[in-house]
């Protein structure tokens, strides 16, 4: 068994949208924080019989590795690879700056 | 040349398309300009329908046609339009999964199994509305508007597949693509009244599907018969390299076992979990004179204990967005997709830029899921959640396991309830998740399931669905259930239940 886990909180969400590079306005902030911590609350019921000695399963046949002859075969051609790009640059992906204004 | 009429065109199966079509009592673009007509007359109300390709799948007609014409080997399903659910990357056509983030994406290549619909040439009438990259059981989540359930347009289709469904279930096509990774084909295909199955994992590629959980993803056929998702699932399975977790065995018989329909001597395992409280009373009473239907056929019914489905919605939920999170996290506006600047600031970082994509990109329930599996794989939870949840599921398998040692199949209702009226749950995510509860034990061990239709609740004279599920690889024992239930029901009710659904034409939605 595994300890009691804590709620989730507003100022969680937060951060948790941060990290997931969304960037929620205060509305959706307080729409959504108390949902989650219901949805957490009712998820939490996994700990009670998740015994130590229960493996986990990650996928649901046994999963081997797949090898495959080492053949050339037809790819996408660099304007198809492009072709839904937002924007494009001497055949390249064209992106916004990577580093900070200081760097 | 015997002359089909139009109407019977659209009323016909796909297997009796087929072979009107073969008997050259009718050409591709006779029955492709008829659902195409179908769509533009109903569509408007339904809302099926995201893109419609009608040259594309006239220009796919006429070319089958065409091979037809000068005597060339084609498939026995070539020239049977189809409608495909816009999750499938279609070369050359819109694929948006549902959400702003990809509003007018055209892939460059093919998924696997639209590839093998063109090889087939199966003319693709156009891409199915769904919940956004597939979250959802009504459709509502879709960023551009709700599919409208055509049994009463104020109701939902089912979800994420609810676009697949309602095109069938509206006889906008004969069958459809679906992908199911809780229930998305299986709970639409209940509350519309249609055939869906769920394949074993791995039975049908994942490659080019618009990825949600890789673990739980399967596409499947939606159809109006057993025969026909039957037929769908046949072209569509078996082994792709370009898939690493597709099966590489001799695929299932099930066309055989659909056109057997014999439960002889099977044995059908009763649920225990499945079918209790929260469990409508009509969506109870067509289940439980569908077994008796069955015992008449001569199979043995047994109930079976699987306690640990208690936990399933539980595990589910934290597997499901965990996945979904890492899959989702590809969107990041700098190859394709969407991509937004923050407000009065063209010199913003790819990071910044990125937050701002999302947060304009996402709908809330995809918002809702990305931060719920962020919040389990975090350093501190990850034990706790994810890795409890996968413990369940290994339980789960367990379960199901022992269920087999006494049972060829289960059974259970599909889904615990018909359609509910639009808007009723969009915004309590909880009783909205509740629609699945009976259909993501199978996506979480791997199994197959099929839903057929088991008539129509008295409450409110709305359809319910009977779902099968089978051991792994076992899919063809789905369809000989399925097939023989829908013979009997049919007989019982002297007609197919889409026939008692109102002919939309001249509705509109409100």
């Amino acid at each position: 068994m595994s300890d009691p886990i804590p709620g989730i909180t507003r100022n969680d969400v937060a951060h948790l949208a941060r990290l997931a590079r969304i960037d929620l306005t205060d509305a959706e902030l307080d729409h959504l924080a108390p949902q989650l911590a219901v949805i957490v609350e009712s998820v939490t019921k996994v700990s009670e019989v998740a015994d130590a000695d229960v493996p986990p399963t990650s996928h649901p046949l046994p999963l081997i590795n797949v090898f495959r002859a080492d053949e050339v075969t037809p790819s996408l051609t660099a304007d198809q690879a492009l072709s839904g790009a937002p924007a494009v640059e001497q055949q390249r992906f064209s992106v916004p700056r990577i580093l900070g204004e200081e760097q | 040349m015997i002359a089909v009429p139009r109407d019977d065109l659209l009323r016909l199966s796909a297997s009796a398309l087929a072979d009107a079509l073969s008997a050259g009592e009718v050409s591709s673009v006779e029955i492709t300009q008829a659902y195409l007509d179908r769509i533009a007359a109903v569509d408007g109300a339904v809302h099926a329908f995201l893109h419609v390709d009608t040259a594309g799948a006239l220009a796919q007609a006429a070319e089958v046609d065409r091979r037809r014409a000068v005597g060339a080997a084609v498939h026995a399903l070539a020239g049977v339009p189809i409608a495909v659910k816009d999750i499938v990357a279609t070369r050359g056509m819109p694929t948006t999964a549902g959400s702003r983030l990809l509003e007018g994406w055209v892939p460059p290549y093919d998924a696997t199994v639209a590839a093998r619909l063109r090889t087939a040439g199966l003319p693709m009438l156009g891409k199915t509305n769904m919940d956004e990259f597939a979250m959802g059981s009504s459709t509502e989540h879709s960023a551009y508007g709700p599919t409208h359930n055509p049994w009463d347009l104020e109701r939902i289709p089912g979800g994420s597949g609810g676009g697949s469904a309602a095109a069938v279930a509206a006889f906008e096509a004969p069958f459809a693509i679906g992908t199911d990774t809780g229930g998305s084909i299986r709970q639409p295909g209940a509350v519309t009244g249609t055939v869906g199955v769920k394949p074993t994992y791995g039975g049908v590629s994942r490659y080019g599907l618009v990825a949600l959980a890789s673990s739980l993803d399967q596409a499947g056929p939606v159809a109006r018969t057993v025969l026909d998702a039957a037929l769908l699932h046949e072209l569509i399975g078996g082994h792709d390299p370009m898939d690493s977790t597709s099966i590489a065995g001799s695929p299932p018989p099930v066309v055989e076992a659909a056109r057997r329909a014999d439960v002889r001597g099977m044995r059908i395992g009763v649920v225990r979990e499945l079918g209790g409280e929260g469990y409508q009373p009509g969506v109870r009473a067509r289940f439980d004179e569908a077994v008796a239907l069955l015992v008449g056929a001569g199979a043995d019914v047994v109930e079976v204990s699987c306690p640990h489905f208690d936990y399933a919605f539980a595990a589910y939920y934290l597997i499901l967005p965990s996945e979904a999170s890492s899959n989702l996290a590809r969107f990041d506006a700098m190859r394709y997709g969407l991509r937004v600047w923050p407000e009065h600031d063209q010199a913003a970082s790819a990071e910044e830029v990125m937050l701002a994509t999302r947060e304009a990109g996402f709908g809330d329930e995809a918002k809702r899921r990305i931060i719920l599996g962020t919040y389990a794989l975090s350093s501190g939870y990850y034990d706790a959640y994810y890795g409890s949840a996968q413990k369940v599921r290994t339980l789960i398998a367990r379960d199901f396991a022992r269920a087999y040692e006494q049972a060829d199949v289960l059974v259970s209702p599909t889904a615990p309830t018909t359609a509910f009226r639009l808007g009723d749950k969009l915004d309590d995510p909880i009783a909205m998740y509740l629609n699945d509860i009976a259909t993501i034990p199978a996506n979480l061990a791997g199994v197959p399931g099929l839903s057929v239709p088991s008539g129509l609740a008295d409450e409110d004279s709305l359809p319910a669905g009977f779902q099968v599920l089978a051991p792994a690889e076992c899919d063809d024992r789905l369809y000989r259930v399925g097939a023989a239930l829908e013979a009997m029901l049919h007989e019982q009710w002297g007609g197919p239940l889409l026939d008692r659904a109102p002919a939309l034409v001249g509705m509109s939605a409100c």
